[in-house]
């Protein structure tokens, strides 16, 4: 749906939010997958001792989430988009962030 | 009757803040599908529009309260190492992995939620943010009103995860201690 989304106006600021969230969701899962495989990644993601390396595995994501958001909603805030790409992008990167933070998947992945 | 410190602040944490927010998700989906009914489509005059701006921007407050809350105050205790020969029964982790027959609620339950629950405040703080700035004009914008949608559902499938691996692990492994609560005293048995 485009043409300035039949005179609602031009969408790209709402597709930046919804794609950096899905954005945000997949850094979530790598980090998550990181830091349960490589024990410096999960020793530098451990941001507060007591939450131990969630603390910087949702710190980080939450500021890749925010900055992606940042510039994003920048670029395309007078522009119309494409929602069907950013609709399967997303829903592409929720699958994605899912499955890396899947426990099972994640064993899957480092041979457990 | 009574609860302790831990226990208050975990159904502070997994009732009231999760579940207000698993309450309300059916408000922002009804309001979503009333804005793309088919015919004679919900318009929402300015107060609607600002009340449901209001409305999903509290919802992402609850669900960022709901994984805040969980993940600086319930988890450090959940994660608590023991020392020596301590009781398990005060150190939830430690307590789930002893036994081949509860690790897995740990393994499995706890290691998704606690990442997991996290894409519901990412995608409420989108949709609120969506809302406020489109509002109304939504309505003719099928295209981002179904992404809008999408968000919403896939922060209630996250709460749904959360919500339901927390209640069982609290049901095997409750988070417990800290100073008691009396709520009401009682006659025992023997002195009624």
């Amino acid at each position: 749906m485009t043409s300035a989304e039949t005179a609602g106006g031009p969408n790209g600021s709402g597709a930046a939010a919804v794609l950096a969230a899905a954005i945000g969701w997949f850094v979530l899962g790598v980090l998550a997958l990181a830091g349960d495989t490589v024990p410096s990644v999960k020793r530098a993601l451990t941001l507060w001792k007591p939450t131990g390396g969630l603390s910087g595995v949702t710190t980080v994501a939450i500021v890749a989430w925010l900055v992606v958001w940042l510039v994003l909603g920048r670029r395309w805030r007078d522009r119309d988009v494409k929602l069907g790409v950013v609709g399967a992008s997303s829903a592409a990167l929720l699958v994605g962030g899912l499955l890396l933070t899947f426990p099972p998947f994640m064993d899957f992945l480092q041979g457990k | 009757m009574e609860l302790t410190v831990r226990d208050a602040l975990t159904v502070l944490h997994g009732m009231v803040f999760g579940g207000l927010l698993l309450l309300g998700y059916s408000g922002a989906v009804v309001a979503i599908c009333a804005m793309s009914a088919a015919g004679d489509p919900w318009k929402p005059q300015a107060r609607g529009e600002k009340a449901l701006s209001l409305y999903l921007t509290l919802l992402a407050g609850l669900a960022w309260l709901a994984v805040l809350f969980g993940a600086y105050v319930i988890y450090p205790w959940y994660r608590a190492v023991p020392p020596t020969g301590a009781d398990l029964a005060g150190f939830p982790q430690r307590f789930l992995m002893s036994s081949p027959t509860t690790t897995e609620w740990h393994d499995i339950g706890m290691e998704w939620k606690e990442h997991v629950a996290w894409l519901a405040p990412i995608s409420l703080t989108a949709c609120a943010w969506i809302f406020r700035r489109y509002g109304g004009r939504l309505r003719v914008m099928k295209g981002l009103r179904n992404l809008l949608l999408g968000l919403v559902l896939t922060a209630f499938a996250a709460t749904c995860v959360a919500g339901f691996f927390g209640a069982m692990l609290n049901k095997f492994a409750p988070v417990r201690g800290g100073g008691e609560i009396v709520l009401m005293k009682g006659e025992t048995g023997d002195e009624r």
